[in-house]
């Protein structure tokens, strides 16, 4: 099995002769080093983000006016949204993608080095606007992360710095994408095809493209805006002969697939997480490709679903409608592969599992509540309530984040070379799982009852699940504290692991790899069976 | 051990909704006030029913799974890995539940649009941050006023206690008779607000420089309420809708009152 492993006896902490320190990090085109650095941006984000939602459940947390003023409270929600969704989820599955697609293809590293690091030293830059655009006059823009106009057009400055924010998040996606797909698509072992490949590098495969075509056309929306604001345009003006709604319907060309963009790669970790824990290959395999293909695609058709209220004509609703409730099909091959893996399997439940089975159960209901929402007169009571806030958590946070911890639990043992405390990590699911459900079940209750989202104070009637949802909100975020607590104690004094501490992984990085991974791997490529 | 614990997890989320309903809570849509709405709610149930179904016999294999097949219990991994035939039938099937779901949904989206021949019209107009009522046809035509939250600041700010509907009053109410279809167009001076009444399954937004239509037709008398839904800047939580339906003699003593009112205000002027 080693006889493959690099044997070339470089330094682990001395890549070439490679600067140290500070200047390593930020000099470096390790694939590794990369996906480190995306993970720990996501999760300083994913804190930043995090703070944003308590202020906003604090307000929330009774009627009345309390803790911020509504202005501050819109800015809140703004934020939290675009930071949870291009700072925290998205570059942490950049970073699982870094880590592990050279290692799970067998190749030596990323197809482009230099412009890895470029693409992540975009980020530090876009999320320091993001901050700076708070202590601009009028502060950050209120206008929710759609940043729908006109609204966008009465911002201040700090309406500017977003958009440059987001041209630059955009730019270091697409950088990105350009990257892995290119990896995927040249570097990968010899014998290692397409259809050998494991299922993250599918999903991220598909991610990748779905990304190229999707981010330039949200610079689009967000550049139309900023020439609408400062240039005399009228792309979003009636008064001028635009169309407030264009922008809408731009945007969410852009956020339908970005929604699968954030999804599945998040599939792709789960699809390595059960089997490995079932100790049972993937069901359908081939099927997993062709419904991870036909989300993407049918991603491209179904944007205008965020939109029944805006007063489309009624062969457009149906048009949308159909197209939306098609993706239930392939979305529903995915969850049935992947209880048809755990079925009579050999089963153990170490925290990745967990979270993985988390994932499984809670993004189903997502799903659920998805297909409640793809129907028109339904949604048309639903829209822009509370239900939709937590249809969208239980999609992005118990579907992305969840399995982006299930991925963490798993690989950390591989990264770090060392084993993490599988009590705290139960306990941190547990908790998580508790709290998630906690803050997020009773959004629906509140939805169905009428309550609107992104208002800062509430009639009377909706009180109670407020409560609930705030307690709740509280210590879900408190419950992230023990994660960065069980991943500080893996990396000072963690037990040492071994090279496949999970009986059932098969992927290359457990059977060709030693634990910890050495610095550069695979620099002779790996001998496939 | 761990299926238990997620069990335990799922009996609590349950037991969560119902002690909500114990408790009367508000946890589902607000009654019906139209036929329209009626059949929307009926669409959910229906849907909810359904999904719950699939939902327990899907995670009942899952669950099943995490009890029986554990490798603690000596149960041993199978190695199969695909079965076209089982993989052909949940494609179709699936397929299959949604096209039977479509029909009656079709039906409803068609009502919902048809705004044709209406008893009266009704222009709404978002402002930042309340709204503008102009009665434009069929009896009252000409009526015109502007609707504006009337919860004091003070209960806001919790200086003073709040009050039974709180944030859901306003200083005029729109007011329709019963029984009439309302077409209610609208439209915005300033950014995209939102107008919704839940009791008839009304919504629509109003985009500024653009007039969108929807109807409704209320079946019972009373006074139903709800807010803006869509992000309008920083009072968007504050600007309400109150419609209250009353009978057609009382409509007709409404538009009365109104008529004159605003015949005092312009010889006033």
């Amino acid at each position: 099995m080693s006889a493959v492993v690099d044997t070339h006896g470089h330094d682990h902490h001395d890549p070439h002769g490679g600067y140290g320190g500070i200047l390593r990090w930020i000099t470096t085109t390790n694939h590794k080093d990369i996906g480190t650095l995306y993970l720990w941006f996501s999760f300083i984000m994913f804190m930043v983000g995090g703070v944003m939602a308590l202020v906003i459940r604090a307000e929330l947390f009774s009627p009345g006016l309390q803790v911020v003023n509504p202005d501050f409270f819109n800015q809140m929600t703004t934020m939290h949204g675009l930071i949870m969704v291009f700072g925290a989820i998205m570059p942490a599955f950049v970073g699982f993608a870094n880590w592990q697609i050279p290692m799970m293809i067998g190749a030596p590293d990323m197809a482009f080095a230099r412009l890895n690091n470029w693409s992540f030293w975009l980020l530090p830059f876009a999320a320091s606007l993001l901050v700076l655009s708070f202590f601009t006059p009028g502060g950050a823009p209120g206008v929710g992360w759609t940043l729908y106009a006109p609204l966008t057009v009465q911002m201040g400055v700090g309406m500017d710095l977003t958009i440059f924010a987001v041209h630059l998040l955009g730019m270091s996606s697409i950088l990105g994408s350009i990257n892995i797909i290119t990896t995927i698509l040249n570097l990968r072992a010899p014998g290692m095809t397409l259809m050998r490949m494991p299922l993250f590098c599918w999903t991220w495969l598909i991610t990748a493209y779905l990304l190229v075509a999707a981010m330039p056309v949200l610079a689009g929306a967000v550049t139309m805006t900023l020439t609408d604001r400062h240039f005399g345009t009228s792309f979003f003006n009636a008064a001028g002969g635009g169309d407030p709604v264009l922008y809408q319907h731009v945007f969410w060309f852009f956020g339908h697939p970005e929604v699968y963009i954030i999804a599945l790669p998040a599939f792709g970790v789960v699809s390595q997480v059960i089997p490995a824990f079932s100790r049972k290959p993937l069901f359908g395999y081939a099927s997993m490709v062709y419904a991870t293909s036909a989300i993407a695609i049918l991603s491209f058709i179904v944007w205008a679903h965020h939109m029944y209220t805006v007063g489309m004509p009624v062969t457009g609703q149906l048009f949308f409608m159909y197209a939306t409730t098609l993706i239930a099909v392939p979305t529903g091959v995915k969850v049935f592969n992947w209880v048809a893996t755990m079925w009579k399997g050999s089963l153990t439940f170490e925290t990745p599992m967990l979270f993985a089975c988390g994932f499984l159960f809670l993004f189903t209901l997502g799903g659920f509540t998805g297909l409640v929402l793809s129907l028109v007169p339904i949604d048309i009571q639903l829209h822009d309530t509370y239900y939709v806030v937590a249809h969208f958590h239980y999609v992005m946070v118990a579907g992305a984040l969840f399995s982006a911890f299930a991925g963490i639990y798993f690989w950390l043992p591989k990264w770090t070379g060392k084993m993490y405390d599988e009590t705290l990590g139960k306990w941190h699911f547990w908790l998580t799982m508790i709290f998630f459900n906690m803050t997020f079940f009773v959004q629906h209750f509140l939805g169905l009852a009428g309550m609107p989202r992104r208002i800062p104070d509430y009639p009377l009637q909706f009180e109670t699940w407020n409560k609930i949802s705030s307690i709740g909100a509280f210590g879900f975020g408190l419950s992230q504290l023990l994660l960065l607590y069980v991943v500080l104690k893996c990396i000072r004094s963690g037990a040492p692991a071994p090279q496949k501490p999970w009986e059932g992984a098969d992927s290359l990085e457990w059977t060709h790899l030693p634990t910890p991974v050495p610095y550069h791997t695979f620099e002779t490529p790996p001998v496939l069976k | 051990m761990r299926g238990p614990k997620l069990f335990s997890a799922l009996a609590g989320v349950v037991g969560l909704a119902a002690s909500g309903l114990a408790l009367g809570l508000e946890w589902n849509f607000v009654p019906a006030a139209s036929k329209l709405a009626a059949d929307i709610h009926w669409l959910h149930e229906a849907v909810m029913l359904l999904v719950t179904i699939i939902f327990v016999g899907v995670f009942g294999f899952m669950f099943y799974a995490c009890y029986a097949h554990r490798k603690s219990k000596g149960h041993p991994a199978s190695q199969f890995h695909e079965n076209t035939t089982v993989e052909i039938i949940w494609t179709v099937i699936p397929a299959i539940i949604l096209v039977a779901i479509a029909w009656p949904v079709t039906k409803v989206v068609i009502a919902q649009k048809d705004t044709t021949s209406p008893d009266i019209t009704v222009k709404v107009t978002g402002y930042q941050w309340k709204w503008g009522y102009d009665y434009l046809k069929g009896e009252g035509e000409g009526i015109s006023f502007v609707s504006t939250l009337s919860t004091p600041r003070e209960q806001i700010e919790g200086k003073a206690p709040k009050g039974e509907h709180y944030l859901l009053e306003v200083d005029h109410e729109l007011v329709v008779p019963l029984g009439k279809k309302v077409r209610v167009l609208t439209t915005a001076a300033d950014v995209v607000h939102s107008w919704w009444v839940p009791a008839f399954g009304a919504k629509q937004d109003a985009i500024p420089g653009f007039i969108r239509d929807i109807w409704f037709k209320a079946d019972r008398t009373g006074t139903f309420r709800s807010q803006c839904v869509e992000l309008c800047g920083k009072e968007h939580g504050f600007m309400p809708i109150v419609v209250r339906v009353v009978t057609a003699e009382d409509y007709s003593k409404w538009v009365g009152e109104q008529k004159k009112t605003a015949a005092a205000a312009a010889e006033r002027k």
